[in-house]
């Protein structure tokens, strides 16, 4: 087949599991000696919480297919059930918590994606606004689920694994990125097993997935699951490690447009790409509110960021689904081809 | 892609394409169905019972009647066309056949069970396999695994097995492969195995299409329209493939065309629809000069032939 682009065939050497490694010797290694405090409570922590909300996004709408408006509400479930999982239940590991908090998350997204047996596009889309409203409702009009604080506000408990505290910026940085890394090579696994590319086939061609013989109703239900266990670990990861103390309102519409945005951003069907968009959406409003202050001064104050912040952002969103519908994680491996290219051809 | 030797001038004497012969597997190999190769006998095989048989197929969509009272019967190991005019009935007849329609009255009996809906989520537990008018293939997945998804039925392991590399997901999976690979040596489409499907030409989306069906080795393949759009050489190449695959896997064919010329020369019996009724079912040389037939696809032969005085 003359159709075979040349650079294909000779592209990188390198075993797919070394970058990832190297990424991860040097978050673990490196990071941690150098980074300022800054660094991590700014832009790592919510960088990790949000990266990992984008993989489970991405499994179910990269990948299955499914659109959701309710990511929110499932890191909020997750966050706030293992709140009270530590709470209430005496003697449970954190590690427990966090993998119960998973399951009720996973709970609640069989549950809201019922309608996706039904419905399709935007309708399903609206139809998991509902589980948008719902949790955020039943969170803040029940008290017993922020342990009746006035507020609806719960703060974090103390992080410790094993005995070992974690409560440092470095600690929590280093909690986090445990859990985020072993969910995404998880995540990862399963999108190249015969259940990801169950997802894939019913996202391409409903009906004939379901004629060659895919369960195309537990297939839907459980990406409905498998995302939002992944969301809910997400919330807890938010609210335990980054955030510290969080509201309902915390885990508004807002929020899980930002998620969705990330893997538009991003890359849909795509675990790197999830990544490459949660470090746009945290790194930009930085980027942009310095320089905005360095550009205007004082006329750039909180409301202009806001405002522009929301400009920018979505004619960002705009170019992308013009420009390079595949996100930026297509971006990158073009630039990488490229380089590899040149570098190959000198 | 160059067009094979065997795609040009083989209409007429022999559709078989020489190279799927020759490089055909062993039947052994892919074992599963009938065991028994029947060669290039062009004579319909006589079976006792038929595989497959509508019983009085009525289906209409809101006052339009898309099928009336059809009864069609098909043989094990038989290759039937069933043709018509645009609007005849004859997709809607493939979708009755596996299901994804309903039709308001009649049976449709499959080796054996009679049914009032077939069961589209058991189609492939059945042994039945169908293509699609438009490409239905999974855009996102290569080639190969396009056709491993036609053994989806089979899997057995869950997800958390998958994940994890153990239990009988690997052997699950190398198993697949493999006879995805064998199908795709067997449709010559191993120079594109690793290609996302959606990349490819037209012609080649079509014939993963049929590798995804076949890869099954089903009882009963339904191909809706398989050579629509294709070029005279790659209708002819198609033709030689559908034929292969009935011998090699003894899989009877039920299959929509409109080239009347491909059909002729590929099917054992043409079914003929038209306005929803069938008008003829019998071999494609008393179908041809079939008065009724012709009148269906050509119109009522006018007293006045030459034109004369117009």
């Amino acid at each position: 087949m003359a159709a075979i682009p040349a650079e294909f065939s000779s592209a990188p050497v390198l075993p797919k599991w070394v970058a990832p490694v190297l990424l991860l010797a040097f978050a673990y290694g490196v990071v941690p000696l150098v980074g300022s405090s800054y660094l991590f409570e700014a832009i790592l922590l919510p960088f990790l919480a949000l990266g990992l909300a984008g993989v489970g996004l991405n499994i179910l709408t990269g990948y299955a297919g499914q659109v959701s408006l309710g990511s929110a509400a499932f890191m909020a479930a997750g966050a706030f059930a293992a709140y009270n999982f530590n709470l209430r239940i005496d003697g449970l590991p954190l590690i427990g918590s966090i993998v119960l908090a998973g399951l009720v998350a996973a709970a609640i997204g069989i549950v809201f994606g019922l309608p996706s047996l039904r419905l399709r596009g935007f309708y399903l889309a609206v139809s998991t606004l509902a589980a948008q409203f719902f949790v955020q409702w039943a969170l803040t009009k029940f008290s017993w689920f922020s342990n009746n604080s006035a507020s609806g506000v719960i703060d974090a408990p103390r992080l410790s694994i094993g005995g070992l505290a974690l409560d440092g910026a470095v600690g929590r940085y280093l909690f986090a990125l445990t859990i985020v890394a072993v969910l995404t090579f998880l995540a990862h696994r399963l999108v190249s097993s015969q259940t990801g590319r169950n997802f894939i086939a019913i996202r391409d061609n409903e009906t004939a997935a379901r004629i060659i013989g895919i369960p195309v109703l537990k297939t839907k239900l459980l990406a409905f699951a498998i995302s939002s266990f992944i969301i809910g670990v997400a919330g807890v990861i938010w609210a335990f490690a980054y955030l510290r103390t969080v509201e309902p309102d915390g885990f508004d519409l807002d929020r899980s447009f930002q998620i969705l945005f990330i893997i538009i951003i991003g890359g849909l069907a795509s675990i790197r790409g999830a990544f490459f968009g949660a470090a746009l959406i945290v790194v930009f409003p930085l980027a942009l509110s310095r320089l905005g202050g360095f550009l205007l001064g004082d006329v750039f104050d909180s409301g202009v960021l806001d405002m522009s912040q929301r400009i920018v952002l979505g004619a960002l969103i705009i170019l992308f689904l013009i420009l390079e519908p595949d996100g930026l994680v297509a971006l990158w491996d073009r630039i990488r081809r490229r380089l590899l290219f040149a570098w190959q051809s000198t | 892609m160059p067009l094979p030797s065997y795609a040009l001038g083989v209409v007429e004497a022999s559709v078989y394409a020489p190279e799927v012969l020759a490089r055909g597997l062993p039947a052994s190999q892919l074992s599963g169905g009938q065991p028994e190769d029947r060669g290039v006998s062009a004579e319909p095989i006589v079976a006792s019972a038929p595989l497959l048989s509508l019983q009085g197929i009525g289906l209409s969509f809101g006052g339009v009647v898309a099928l009336a009272d059809i009864d069609l019967s098909v043989r094990q190991g038989e290759i039937r066309a069933i043709i018509g005019p645009n609007g005849a009935g004859k997709s809607s007849l493939i979708n009755v056949i596996s299901g994804v329609y309903r039709p308001d009255r009649g049976r449709i009996g499959l080796h054996g069970a009679s049914y009032a809906q077939v069961p589209t989520q058991r189609l492939a537990h059945l042994g039945v396999a169908r293509t699609f008018q438009n490409l239905a293939l999974f855009k996102g997945l290569s080639v190969l695994d396009n056709v491993a998804a036609g053994l989806a039925y089979k899997v057995r392991s869950n997800f958390a097995g998958q994940v994890l590399g153990i239990g009988r997901s690997r052997e699950e999976r190398r198993d697949s492969l493999n006879r995805a690979d064998q199908i795709l040596d067997f449709l010559d489409l191993a120079a594109v195995r690793d290609r996302l499907a959606g990349t490819l030409p037209y012609g080649l989306q079509k014939r993963v299409e049929l590798a995804r069906a076949l890869v099954a080795e089903p009882r009963l393949l339904l191909l809706d329209e398989p050579m629509a759009g294709m070029t005279a050489s790659e209708k002819t190449e198609m033709a030689s493939f559908v034929r292969a695959a009935r011998d090699r896997f003894a899989t009877t064919v039920v299959l929509i065309e409109h080239d009347v010329g491909v059909v002729m020369g590929l099917s054992d019996r043409i079914a003929v629809l038209d306005y929803g009724r069938k008008i003829a079912d019998a071999t494609p040389d008393e179908v041809r000069n079939d008065p009724r037939v012709i009148d269906a696809y050509l119109g009522v032969a006018s007293d006045n032939e030459d034109g004369a005085g117009i």
